[in-house]
């Protein structure tokens, strides 16, 4: 049984190796894989989960490259590595506030991580539509335009989003409870 | 056009910070800033964040990609998912025979060759081990479609009930039907956010009722219990604990009661039901 399955998928790698090269498509794809798992890492923060993402983001992408014709692929893969994030999260029906929240009032303030740590941890308060306006442009340089495209939404929507997400993140890391009104 | 001195607006300092301001407008922002320290605060804590973000993740470019994201590979799976999925039915005949030689060297309950309830328990931790590591093709039919329960339950012959494992953060994927050892089954499969995956496997055995029974086999587990006619298990990681208290929830479930009463031989007789309550 397992031979036989061997055998061919022998058989289809050699096939893949001689006569087949990878269409500009799957290069297109290939590309673009270092800056999905970037994407990926940041908005799950979780190594591990952001590569699942990232197979499940190229599985789909690779299944339906009869349907591309032409375009922005790094939007399109982005769009795609986003909705089955969200999905995600859908399924989890997480809260979006977690319990770092009331355990962490305050931000570390010691030891050489503890900036990584900071940004981590602002970056889970944020709902998820927030969290990835700001990643798609900051992390990843996508354009308003783009971004808009890939949450499927206006321009001004990202525009708030991101205002929003900046805002939060600032409390945060100023140090007081996201509760609280600033007072200055 | 523009007006060079007209107020600037937050989403212009947003547009600033992301080089998306146009050209005309920099200036304006810029004079802007020096004289409204606030915003020009605001403006590089802003920075400070982008920077603080990309030196947390941006690191994850130079790293090796992983095998598994391979274009190449992943194509290949992709177009043998079909050649394999056509297997799966021959494997699907031979899982009694290695099932029972896997029973012989790492199942935790050796159990006399041939005991149905064993046989169904071997069936359910091979489906479940072949079906758990399946990325794309996890279930035949999704958990949203609404025919899954009928389907499954007119295939396997009764009407079916799946336990709903949301208490231990797992949600229903969808299912599947299999070859059972005295007709169909169907194979249930949860997963939690984690991609952790539990099986639950329902086929017809006419035995008598028994209590839940652990089989171990490599990293995976199963619990099986029979009622009514009916051989129940639930698979997943090897964690006895766990697996117990899911077998538990879906045996309370599935018989609609609080504890399960051990003893209780007449749970079966609907005639009988508490008074007075």
């Amino acid at each position: 049984m397992m031979s036989a399955r061997a055998r061919r998928l022998g058989r289809e790698g050699f096939v893949t190796g001689t006569v087949r090269t990878m269409s500009s498509f799957r290069h297109d794809v290939e590309a673009n894989v270092p800056a999905l798992r970037r994407y990926a890492r940041a908005l799950t923060r979780d190594a591990e989960l952001a590569d699942d993402l990232v197979q499940d983001t190229l599985v789909r992408a690779l299944r339906s490259e009869h349907l591309f014709h032409g375009g922005e692929i790094r939007s399109w893969l982005f769009t795609i590595l986003t909705n089955l994030n969200r999905n995600r999260l859908r399924s989890l029906a997480r809260r979006p506030m977690t319990a770092t929240l009331e355990d962490n009032d305050a931000p570390d303030s010691a030891g050489p991580e503890a900036g990584g740590r900071d940004i981590e941890r602002a970056l889970d308060l944020l709902v998820d539509d927030q969290r990835q306006a700001l990643l798609l442009v900051v992390l990843e340089g996508l354009s308003y335009r783009e971004v808009a495209d890939i949450q499927g939404v206006p321009i001004g929507t990202v525009m708030s989003r991101l205002a929003r997400a900046r805002a939060q993140i600032k409390v945060y890391l100023d140090g007081e409870r996201p509760a609280l009104r600033r007072v200055k | 056009m523009v007006d060079r001195t007209s107020p600037v607006t937050e989403d212009e300092l947003h547009a600033y910070v992301d080089g998306e301001l146009p050209v005309d407008r920099r200036a304006a922002v810029e004079a802007w800033l020096m004289s409204h320290p606030e915003d020009a605060a605001r403006v590089s804590a802003w920075r400070l964040q982008a920077d603080a973000i990309r030196a947390r993740f941006g690191n994850t470019v130079n790293e090796t990609v992983p095998a598994r994201l391979n274009i190449e590979t992943l194509l290949r799976s992709g177009r043998n998912w079909r050649a394999i999925a056509a297997a799966i039915v021959a494997v699907a005949f031979l899982v009694g025979g290695i099932a029972g030689w896997m029973a012989r060297s790492t199942t935790e309950v050796v159990a006399a060759v041939g005991d149905p309830a064993d046989d169904l328990a071997q069936r359910a931790l091979a489906a479940h081990k072949l079906y758990i590591s399946e990325i794309r093709h996890p279930v035949e039919v999704g958990a949203a479609e609404s025919h899954l329960t009928p389907w499954l339950s007119r295939r396997v012959g009764t009407q079916l009930r799946f336990p709903d494992f949301a208490a231990f953060d797992l949600k229903l994927l969808g299912g599947r039907l299999l070859p059972g050892e005295s007709g169909p089954a169907a194979l249930l499969m949860y997963e939690n956010g984690s991609g952790d995956r539990i099986t639950f496997y329902i086929s017809k055995l006419e035995q008598p009722q028994t209590s839940f029974r652990y089989y171990t086999s490599d990293n995976v587990a199963a619990i099986r219990w029979v009622v009514s006619d009916y051989g129940y298990v639930v698979a997943g990681p090897a964690d006895k604990m766990r697996l117990k208290e899911l077998a538990r929830a879906a045996f309370e479930q599935l018989e609609n009661r609080a504890p399960p009463p051990p003893q209780n031989r007449s749970s079966a007789d609907p005639a009988v039901s508490r008074k007075g309550g």
